[in-house]
């Protein structure tokens, strides 16, 4: 199957680049990835790379918040990246924004 | 206003056909050339309304998510959702942003996706018979192509 999400850690910072269409199916299996490698890494920073992200409904938004309070809860912060335009639409529409994470 | 086009579809409660639906819907209304917004506004909440039925719609089973899509001679997209599940008791507290029965991840902006994205969007439920979610959009320059 192919991947959903790359990770790579570098100078305590773990980032995963996203792939494809980001949905109710797709998020949990994308959760699980990017939470075991952050437990096992207690990385400073997470980012989260849209660039190749091709449609994301609400559940990426429940998908990113879930991180966001997961890995404040390790101690590190959450970032998220290159956000397509049509996502920044739905993003929009969650209170992300308000928390600074969205770059 | 007349329809000039209509199509039918039904399928399993699976999450795994949230990604069907949208590419169903896509492939039917292309031939209004939609702009790039137009059409992603409408698979949106159309995965919204979608996801809501696989969610939601039967808790103890699987069952089936019914799709009706119409296309107007004004360019109107009519998109209804509908399931036979166990209904919705209060609907305007379900379409309160950040509202959610869920205890997954989930955001609770469904409703608040499909209104930002749709012209229009109406609901109908009945508690115990199931719920009817109908989805308005008219595509600004419509050149469909009735052959």
């Amino acid at each position: 199957m192919r991947a959903l999400v790359d990770i790579t850690y570098d100078s305590n910072t773990v980032t995963a680049q996203l792939y494809g269409e980001i949905d109710h199916h797709i998020a949990p299996k994308i959760r699980k990835e990017i939470d075991s490698r952050c437990e096992s890494l207690r990385p400073d920073l997470l980012r989260l790379d849209f660039k190749a992200v091709t449609f994301m409904d609400s559940s990426g938004v429940g998908l990113v918040m879930g991180r966001y309070r997961n890995i404040a809860l390790l101690g590190g912060r959450l970032e998220v990246v290159n956000i397509p335009k049509p996502i920044e639409k739905v993003f929009s529409l969650s209170g992300l924004g308000r928390l600074g994470v969205l770059k | 206003m007349n329809i000039e086009n209509q199509m039918k579809l039904s399928f399993l409660s699976r999450s795994v056909n949230e990604a069907f639906a949208r590419a169903a819907v896509s492939a039917f209304i292309l031939p209004l050339d939609p702009t790039v917004e137009e059409l992603s506004d409408i698979r949106t909440a159309v995965s919204e309304a979608v996801t809501n039925c696989i969610v939601h719609a039967y808790p103890d089973r699987t069952g089936t998510v019914f799709l009706d899509a119409k296309i107007t001679d004004t360019g109107k997209v009519i998109v209804k959702i509908r399931d036979k599940g166990v209904g919705i008791e209060n609907i305007e507290q379900a379409m309160e942003p950040l509202f959610t029965t869920s205890s997954d991840e989930r955001a609770g902006l469904g409703f608040a996706v499909m209104q930002s994205f749709c012209d229009k969007v109406r609901v109908r439920s009945a508690v115990g018979k199931g719920t009817c979610v109908t989805l308005e959009k008219t595509i600004s320059s419509p050149t469909y192509d009735k052959r």
